[in-house]
């Protein structure tokens, strides 16, 4: 935008500075204090001076006219997902968090309304985002109770040039899916200015007065996020091998009876404490010092190690156990 | 408004240049286009200067100066000076004979015989972005009479 009286084409014969478009080749932008460009509102003045000798031999100095041209506000924003990957989450599951972050790429302080989209095609089902939250205490994690719920049009983020707000998108998973289905939900941020074509322009919407300019971001931001449902299941097997007295493996008073119980855990996700117990069978009494988990030996009693023999009953914990992983335990008794 | 750089050959002037003293015999005019894309029916892109009325960062912009003698005596040692406005990145000037400054007007020279001094002390070659003031210096009196035009261009940061 300009201003001022003295804008002037006043003999301009410009064919001659056309060529001129191949002056110079690659700018690098050495200050990273313009990684957005120059604020919008900043005004733009130009005043060369010349110089000569007058006839009697003084110097003589005449400046020209000041041009000013004011900086108009352009509109930009990302979006990115700040999750590492798919967030892991169960069938039915509430309030599963995504996180984005929105970024102000323009050169003026804007505000941005967002949305959530679940409607999209090529995911295995669609999440229900029931709220989205600002990270108002700007830890990065989503704090419930604590960041603030974001209601469209009442609260949208106002950021100020390259500053960023995290958005977290909290969403219920259906109850019908099912282990390593992919959901997907993105997050658009619009400016609240106006978005559209780069290059559409808002008259006096800008700062100070000054037009607003959709950038090349079309002034609307959107990435993509996933749920994963991350179920898992345990399956125990259990098997016994006998060795009687006399070397064989007949199962009379005397024999020593090992039981071998597997652990198998399936699926895409883990399981939290997972602990395999035992008791005694009846007519058999345990052998003392028998007990291994994954052939390590486990002492008998209610001590640091991951085990016990109590209350004629064997207890082994396992902790967390990812899908595809197995746990084995051992351990010995003998026919009354 | 937009002004294609075919048509503007054939703008004649509308009005004296704004004198800044009536007792100087030199005048000096500034003025500032932006350089716009627009796609054509074609299919091509023209490049047509505009009056700047929508100035984003990244955008280009020519600044033009036009300088008339209009005394009765040619004036000698002629120089035109441009401070680069602080929000502006020089881009260059058609003119071979302009000199630039890198450090505020202390030293001047051609864009490729400058150096900035790094943090670290060494030197490196100046780029334009880091150029702070051009200049002319006329090596012939400016006649009676006498017209001229300077330009440079510039890109918003």
């Amino acid at each position: 935008m300009i201003s001022g009286a003295n804008w002037s084409i006043l003999n301009v014969r410009l064919v001659r500075i056309a060529p001129l478009v191949v002056a110079t080749a690659t700018i690098a932008f050495a200050d990273p204090a313009h990684a957005v460009g120059t604020a919008a509102g900043t005004t733009i003045s130009n005043t060369a001076t010349a110089t000569y000798t007058d006839p009697i031999g003084n110097p003589v100095s005449v400046p020209s006219n000041q041009v000013d041209v004011r900086v108009d506000e352009l509109l930009n924003v990302t979006v990115a997902s700040a999750d590492p990957g798919d967030v892991a989450a169960l069938p039915g599951a509430v309030n599963q968090v995504l996180s984005f972050t929105v970024t102000n790429t323009g050169n003026g302080p804007e505000a941005f309304r967002l949305a959530p989209i679940n409607a999209i095609g090529g995911d295995a089902f669609d999440p229900t985002t029931t709220s989205l939250v600002l990270d108002s205490n700007g830890n990065g994690v989503f704090d419930a109770g604590v960041d603030t719920i974001y209601n469209p049009g009442s609260n949208d983020p106002l950021l100020t040039p390259d500053t960023s707000v995290k958005v977290f998108v909290l969403s219920t998973i259906p109850g019908s899916a099912t282990d390593g289905q992919r959901g997907q939900t993105d997050l658009t941020a619009t400016a609240v200015t106006g978005s559209g074509a780069p290059g559409t322009t808002f008259a006096g919407q800008g700062v100070g007065g000054s037009d607003a300019v959709v950038g090349a971001t079309t002034a609307l931001g959107r990435d993509k996020g996933f749920y994963i449902v991350s179920a898992a299941t345990v399956s125990f097997v259990k098997s016994a091998s006998v060795l009687d007295p006399f070397g064989g493996t007949k199962a009379v008073p005397g024999s020593i009876i090992t039981y071998t119980l597997v652990a198998t855990v399936s699926g895409a996700g883990s399981l939290n404490n997972l602990a395999a117990g035992d008791p005694i069978p009846a007519s058999t009494t345990y052998v003392p010092g028998t007990i291994t988990s994954q052939a390590v030996a486990i002492t008998d009693g209610s001590d640091a190690d991951a085990g016990e023999f109590a209350a004629n009953r064997v207890t082994v914990r396992f902790g967390t156990v990812p899908g595809g992983q197995t746990r084995t335990v051992t351990f010995k008794v003998k026919i009354n | 408004m937009k002004f294609l750089l075919t048509l503007l050959a054939f703008i004649a002037p509308v009005a004296a240049p704004v004198a800044a003293n009536a007792a100087n015999e030199v005048s000096l005019t500034s003025s500032v286009f932006v350089e716009k894309a627009v796609p054509q029916a074609d299919g091509r892109t023209r490049l047509v200067l505009e009056e700047p009325k929508i100035v984003v960062p990244g955008d280009k912009l020519v600044f033009v100066l036009n300088y008339r003698n209009q005394g009765a005596k040619p004036a000698t040692d002629f120089v035109v000076t441009n401070p680069m406005p602080g929000a502006v990145a020089y881009q260059g000037t058609p003119d071979a004979s302009a000199i630039v400054s890198v450090d505020g007007g202390k030293s001047w020279g051609p864009m490729a015989a400058l150096k900035v001094r790094k943090t670290d002390g060494t030197f490196r070659s100046a780029y334009p972005e880091d150029v702070t003031h051009v200049r002319w210096a006329m090596k012939a009196p400016i006649p009676v009479g006498a017209v001229g035009k300077l330009s440079f261009r510039g890109v918003v940061r």
